[in-house]
């Protein structure tokens, strides 16, 4: 319990760290939402002055941060000034969204990359293991961005999926099976691009791990016993090898936001990538933070799920 | 011995396509800017060996380019006029890598046909010339961000490994902060707490401050690591015992044994570096026009049309490919090599 109750608040205050960093690093940026109105000349300097003073922007940046914070606290994330509405709302739907999107990609990269991983270890150094290496360093070795563009390709020259959006026009009148169906197939492109882009790493992984439990003493003397081998893989050295695979779970949440984040960009998936670079370009500050948080909370929360799950699995952990 | 010499060679392609990339103005037909606004989106130029009537020419040539009947917008060869190719031609004027005022170019072809070695973009200017000139950026880029989030991983990671308690605590702690913010994210968070609208000359330098300051946690931790049984080894202790000082033995005992680490590390960071930079110039939040990046290059990609019609478009990424495969290949060898030495 000691270790659940640790990790937790190891998590909370790296959080808070997080977003007083991400705070004061975009708040003290030059330059703000108002620069563009300044340069036109039809709205006076004192309505600019009493927006800001508005939005709080006058403020030295202690008292802004605490604004910020008791912002979110009551649930809003700021204001955003592009829009002089609450953050929050504007970030519910895109990060359900992003969350849609990494979550299936996740689910589809490791059942793929599972069996793939374990197969390559168990033939180590035979053919299908040497072209697994291969294929798995060549796609690490393509641009993330390219694989996403040449998926784009893929979908305006064939037409088999949508070039864009989550929901075809129409889908209103749909029920929910049919909307289901819809979503799913707005999300297939984008998510088998992302699941084969992190893939490459979590097999080489897998099958590194699945080799090192594979060539232990503890399972050379089951194979003496004469297990048989499926057993002797799935039932012995898998639960050995899964340690690291776990933690490699809550560092792959990493990876699989920042892919995510190009992907909804390029395939035009509604998630917070493509906001991001929106409320940059625009200076929306407080969108910017609200997202960067979003993004690191997902993480964390990524990270604090893989310990959990390394609690649950591993009982070295537990008696410590 | 064949590993060692696959290894060598993929040193030498790597460097040769360095020098093709530092000396891009004398390799490049054109200059970056150069625009034909009659012919956008040129298909890559045939270079010929064999003409209409069968005839072999020791020198290549190309052909002229025109309007392709039936699709409009395209272009394609003219199988008339041929021009041939001449080499160490006098062209542009450029700075030969950076320094010497030149215009002589590798080649060029004398007449109005324009020679494209991976097609135009829409404004007709050669992706050849673009992409060898935007890897100067892009390249140079990843280079000097690499080498930035090394040395101060190496800085970093010596010191709060070797002397421990609470610099290393807050060290790490700090560290921690970098790697709690998915990459890509925090890549564009500090962006964007810098002005958008500046001058190349300071994007560039911004760009490789932000990539490389953002990117120190990782090789910090590694090196951290080998510090830490690295300080324990016996003839560290024996120095110590010596009564050498820290930097003495720092820099003497300790520090060469992590280099093998710090180079790997930078070697492997290259080309996520480079990725990096070309992911906020496509993004348009990076290098701008009508400086040439290959984020830049890429970016027109963002139009369908450009995407579906004009396949060479796609070229300065597909080079990227077997140039981050080398990197990967070097970096494999360097881990294979410079092993840092088991206590």
């Amino acid at each position: 319990m000691r270790y659940i109750t640790q990790r937790f608040f190891h998590a909370v205050l790296l959080l808070i760290a997080v977003s007083f960093f991400s705070f004061a690093l975009l708040q003290l940026a030059p330059g703000d939402f108002f620069d563009a109105m300044r340069l036109n000349p039809q709205i006076s300097r004192q309505t600019i002055g009493t927006l800001r003073s508005e939005y709080g922007l006058d403020k030295p940046l202690p008292i802004r941060y605490e604004r910020w914070l008791r912002s979110v606290l009551k649930g809003e994330l700021g204001l955003s000034l592009a829009s002089n509405s609450p953050v929050a709302p504007l970030l519910r739907e895109r990060a359900r969204n992003t969350l849609l999107l990494s979550g299936a990609a996740t689910v589809l990269a490791w059942l793929l990359a599972l069996p793939i991983g374990i197969w390559a270890a168990v033939k180590r150094g035979g053919w299908a293991d040497r072209a697994c290496g291969l294929a798995t360093s060549t796609i690490l070795a393509v641009p993330d961005l390219l694989l996403f563009l040449a998926l784009l390709l893929l979908a305006v020259r064939t037409g088999w999926f949508p070039t864009g959006g989550m929901a075809s026009a129409g889908v209103d009148d749909l029920d929910r099976w049919g909307r289901l169906k819809d979503v799913a197939f707005h999300l297939a492109l984008p998510a088998m691009g992302l699941a084969l882009a992190t893939m490459p790493a979590l097999i080489r992984h897998i099958r590194s791990s699945m080799i090192e439990a594979l060539e232990s003493p503890f399972l050379r003397a089951a194979r003496g016993h004469g297990i048989p081998r499926t057993r002797l893989v799935l039932r012995y050295a898998f639960p050995a090898a899964s340690n690291p695979l776990i933690s490699l779970f809550g560092f792959s949440v990493a990876t699989m936001l920042s892919a995510s984040a190009l992907a909804e960009i390029v395939l035009s998936w509604p998630g917070l990538g493509p906001l991001l670079v929106e409320s940059i370009l625009s200076r929306d500050v407080f969108v910017v933070v609200g997202i960067v948080m979003l993004s690191s909370v997902f993480l964390v929360a990524g990270n604090l799920i893989a310990d959990l799950l390394l609690f649950a699995s591993d009982p070295r952990i537990r008696t410590e | 011995m064949t590993k060692r010499r696959k290894y060598r060679g993929v040193l030498i392609l790597l460097a040769a396509f360095h020098c093709l990339i530092l000396f891009a103005g004398f390799f490049a037909p054109y200059d970056f800017a150069t625009q034909n606004r009659d012919v956008p989106f040129a298909p890559p130029t045939g270079l010929h060996f064999v003409d209409a009537q069968g005839n072999f020419h020791a020198r290549p040539f190309i052909y002229g380019l025109k309007s392709n009947p039936g699709h409009p917008m395209t272009l394609v060869a003219e199988q008339g006029e041929k021009y041939p190719l001449r080499f160490f031609v006098q062209g542009s004027r450029y700075k030969l890598a950076g320094l010497f005022n030149v215009n002589l170019h590798f080649f060029g072809v004398e007449g109005p046909a324009p020679v494209f070695l991976m097609g135009s973009d829409g404004y007709g200017r050669d992706q050849f010339s673009r992409f060898l000139y935007g890897g100067q950026i892009s390249l140079l880029a990843g280079l000097l961000a690499a080498f930035l989030s090394v040395s101060l991983g190496i800085v970093l990671g010596a010191v709060s490994g070797f002397y421990g308690g609470w610099i290393d605590a807050a060290l790490m702690r700090g560290g921690e902060l970098f790697l709690a913010l998915p990459w890509l994210y925090l890549l564009f968070a500090v962006r964007a707490s810098m002005p958008l609208h500046i001058a190349a000359g300071q994007v560039f330098l911004l760009l490789i401050a932000v990539i490389g300051l953002i990117g120190w946690a990782r090789p910090a931790r590694l090196i951290r690591g080998v510090v830490l049984s690295a300080k324990e080894r016996n003839f560290v202790l024996a120095a110590k015992g010596f009564g050498a000082s820290d930097g003495y033995v720092l820099c003497r005992h300790v520090m060469p044994q992590t280099y093998g680490v710090a180079l790997t590390q930078m070697t492997l960071l290259i080309p996520q570096y480079v990725l990096a930079e070309v992911t906020l110039s496509f993004l348009g939040v990076g290098v701008g026009e009508p400086m040439p990046s290959w984020g830049t290059l890429l970016a027109a990609l963002q139009q369908y049309y450009v995407l579906s019609s004009y396949w060479w478009m796609f070229l300065p990424a597909l080079i990227l490919v077997p140039l981050f495969l080398a990197y990967y290949a070097v970096a494999d060898a360097f881990q294979e090599r410079l092993k840092p030495a088991t206590l």
